[in-house]
């Protein structure tokens, strides 16, 4: 386990520093829900950037993945909760201007209200909605 | 400029969602089940990304503009509103269910298989339909 929190402290670090560099050069803030909404609903601008950007996000670690010899996400194969959840976090995401690396990494680090009320939403709806479906009702 | 460095930060995002073990939904659920077999990596995860970008904040704070030129962000918004809790709350819900969310959903989608590709259609559609939802929920708060 302890192996498991040393990556987890690394990719935390790299993530911070993909955050810093968008911020530095770029002077954008890296929410991954605002960079991909702001595209698909036509709201936001720079348009090439967020496609360059979300190109980097899945080419990048796909390729090393396939490198290494492949990698699991471990996503449940039931198809209806599939969908429900990603209808869930769209709508949710964007709704609320931001999701775990909007709000949670460049939001906590900058002492914003806004993000600390809205990480402290989503961590406590996520805790008990895994209580209720895996522990109460067994689906996950 | 703009678009090499946006794609190196988007690669680098990616590697690190996958080095720490954000694109491994079970981890994610792990986090979130605090009355089961807690784990407790994402909060490594956090306290590592929240780390680095705090010294970024700084920085910024004393330069005039980004290096690619243009403007920083402007500073939080400090008004809350039902907006962000009730878009917080689905979104968690959303997140415990499956155990993704938007940045793993994509950095994973060469390797997710179908059910990945799924969720990512689901969510881009419920992020469509948001804008409508959020217009109806601003009418009814009046």
């Amino acid at each position: 386990m302890p192996q498991d929190w040393l990556m987890g402290f690394i990719g935390g670090g790299l993530i911070g520093l993909a955050a810093a560099l968008y911020l530095l050069l770029n002077g954008r803030v890296m929410g991954a829900s605002g960079i991909v909404g702001g595209l698909i609903d036509g709201s936001g601008g720079f348009k090439t950037e967020r496609v360059s950007f979300l190109a980097g996000l899945v080419l990048v670690p796909g390729g090393l993945v396939w490198f290494t010899g492949g990698a699991d996400t471990h996503l449940t194969g039931n198809w209806a909760l599939v969908i429900l959840a990603g209808l869930l976090v769209g709508v949710g995401t964007r709704l609320a201007n931001g999701c775990t690396s909007g709000h949670g990494v460049c939001g906590l680090s900058r002492f914003s209200l806004r993000g600390f009320v809205a990480t402290a939403f989503y961590l406590l709806a996520g805790g008990l909605t895994v209580v209720t479906a895996k522990h109460l009702l067994e689906l996950i | 400029m703009r678009n090499v460095f946006a794609f190196a930060a988007g690669g680098l995002f990616g590697i690190g969602l996958w080095l720490s073990g954000m694109t491994d939904t079970r981890k994610v659920i792990g986090w979130l089940d605090i009355f089961g077999d807690w784990d407790p990596t994402l909060a490594f995860v956090l306290g590592g990304a929240v780390g680095v970008m705090a010294v970024a904040w700084r920085i910024a704070a004393v330069r005039k503009a980004p290096a690619l030129g243009g403007a920083f962000p402007e500073p939080p918004e400090p008004r809350l509103g039902r907006n962000l809790v009730v878009g917080s709350v689905l979104f968690g819900m959303g997140w415990g269910l499956v155990g993704l969310c938007p940045g793993p959903a994509m950095a994973s989608l060469t390797w997710g298989g179908p059910e990945g590709l799924l969720f990512l259609v689901a969510m881009l559609a419920g992020m469509v339909a948001a804008p409508p939802l959020r217009a109806r929920l601003e009418a009814q708060a009046g």
